[in-house]
């Protein structure tokens, strides 16, 4: 069977494959934002336990491996009455994993705003909220964006791992596929091209576009 | 001794005048670096008083803790007759929460040296941030109250411009226009014309000469520029190792000074400048 003929026959089932992982990273990605932002700024409160606790998330999001991580969401949860569906285990996993890794970015890019900035926020009065809000965060997401381009591309990549509780996504319909016709180099050639594209000329592409956005915004362009 | 015993001092000031700001004994130091030492200072309402000195005198703290920047180590500072990182509780003098500072910040406005500006937001939004979201006025009272301001620091035409596409003695007159539109009691410039190029400086002091002849403002200003501290100061401050070594008008300050380290620092000044 030549390529053309592999592709024709289990395209559908690429396609397929791809959507689903083109979701999973979607919304990953969203939880992960999410989370970043959320841990980002607990790890900077002045209390110390309310800190401890965003601490404790990123230690061991960030130093444990993300397949156990899905494991534990997958098949350890249910035992402690919580049952996911496989999809939503998959992305939950991957978002948690890479909004630890945010998190430091959220924090890092907020410390990296000039002091001068927030004694002019407190020297107008600003609540802590305001100041966060509307002077700080603003700026940090600029900072920060660069760094979301490769983060978000990890997560991509991260996605894979789901096809190992058996969510339908790209890796698991070409593992499938390689199983039943043997034609690994076509099967897995093909996935490695399709997570290339979406990296290179689907996140890349999009990064781009909201840094120059977030630059117009501040005048910079 | 405990400084931060402040058992010994009222909790409110009485009298006809209060002075609008008054430092009684404030310390402030950095472990074993002291930075003001009982740092005693009246301002009255609608005076300008300039500091000058050395750096690492001190000048720069007495305007950050009024604004609140920095805390203090002993003393208490009062604005408007009211102590400000202090307040009064049964009979005594506690720590100010969180609510008293903001109504106390509230009397005061600063423009810094480098002076930022949000970078994200027009000349107009800058001037028009504090007035919508900490004041609460409406946006179209704020944006009045913005394009009058900005008319009378000269920036009514670059409105609608990001703070990068303007120059520094630009940004430092939209800095003003953002601190006035709070309405505060006391006005604090630390060193606004220090990082600006010679050529621009003229634009900046200009409406500060402008805020001293038309606003009862009280202003406290950190300087370097001594012609112009002579000209609109009512009071000069020469401070010398946290403490003030010497004070006096202008006249008497520049024209007269006693103490030897004042003679010192004027004549070192006179050559650079």
């Amino acid at each position: 069977m030549s390529y053309f003929e592999f592709l024709s026959q289990y395209s559908d089932r690429i396609v397929s494959g791809t959507f689903i992982t083109m979701a999973l990273t979607v919304l990953a990605a969203l939880l992960a934002v999410a989370i970043a932002v959320a841990a980002g700024l607990i790890r900077m409160a002045p209390n110390f336990a309310v800190r401890g606790v965003a601490m404790v998330y990123i230690e061991i999001f960030r130093g444990t491996s993300l397949l156990v991580q899905l494991y534990w969401i997958f098949f350890v949860l249910p035992l402690f009455g919580i049952t996911l569906e496989k999809f939503t285990a998959g992305f939950v996993a991957v978002g948690m994993n890479l909004g630890a890794y945010g998190a430091e970015l959220v924090r890092g890019a907020i410390l990296s705003v000039p002091k001068g900035q927030w004694e002019a926020a407190l020297a107008l009065n600003m609540s802590p909220a305001k100041r966060m809000r509307r002077v700080i965060l603003p700026q940090a997401v600029l900072i920060m964006l660069p760094s979301w381009g490769n983060l978000l591309i990890e997560l991509l990549k991260g996605t894979a791992l789901v096809a190992l509780i058996s969510v339908a996504d790209l890796m698991f319909q070409v593992k499938q596929i390689n199983g039943t016709t043997f034609m690994s180099a076509e099967a897995f050639g093909t996935a490695l091209i399709i997570y290339y594209v979406l990296a290179r000329f689907m996140i890349t592409p999009f990064m781009r576009w909201l840094e120059r956005f977030m630059m117009r915004k501040m005048g910079r362009a | 001794m405990d400084t931060r015993d402040v058992s010994g001092f009222p909790l409110t000031l009485e009298g006809d005048p209060t002075p609008m700001v008054s430092f009684r004994k404030v310390t402030k130091s950095y472990g074993s670096l002291v930075v003001l030492d009982s740092l005693d200072l009246d301002v009255a309402e609608g005076e300008m008083v300039t500091v000058i000195g050395p750096s690492g005198s001190g000048k720069t703290t007495v305007l950050r803790m009024l604004m609140t920047l920095e805390t203090i180590n002993g003393g208490v500072i009062y604005v408007d007759g009211e102590p400000l990182t202090h307040m009064p509780e049964g009979g005594r003098l506690v720590r100010a929460n969180n609510r008293h500072m903001r109504q106390m910040r509230s009397k005061i406005g600063m423009c810094f040296q480098h002076f930022n500006l949000f970078p994200h937001m027009t000349a107009l939004e800058n001037c028009m941030e504090g007035p919508v979201h900490v004041l609460g006025l409406s946006k179209q009272d704020a944006r009045e109250r913005a394009e009058e301001l900005l008319a009378m620091v000269g920036m009514a035409e670059k409105r609608d411009q990001h703070p990068s596409r303007l120059s520094g003695g630009q940004q430092q007159r939209v800095a003003i226009a953002r601190a006035l539109a709070m309405r505060p009691k006391v006005m604090l410039f630390d060193e606004v014309t220090s990082a600006l190029d010679p050529e621009v400086i003229g634009e900046v002091t200009t409406v500060i000469r402008k805020l001293v002849s038309e606003h009862n403002l009280t202003m406290l200003m950190v300087t370097h520029q001594m012609g112009f501290a002579k000209d609109i100061s009512d009071r000069v401050c020469f401070f010398y190792g946290g403490r003030i070594e010497e004070q006096g008008t202008p006249d008497e300050l520049f024209g007269n000074p006693q103490k030897e380290r004042t003679q010192q620092f004027l004549s070192a000044v006179k050559e650079a400048g």
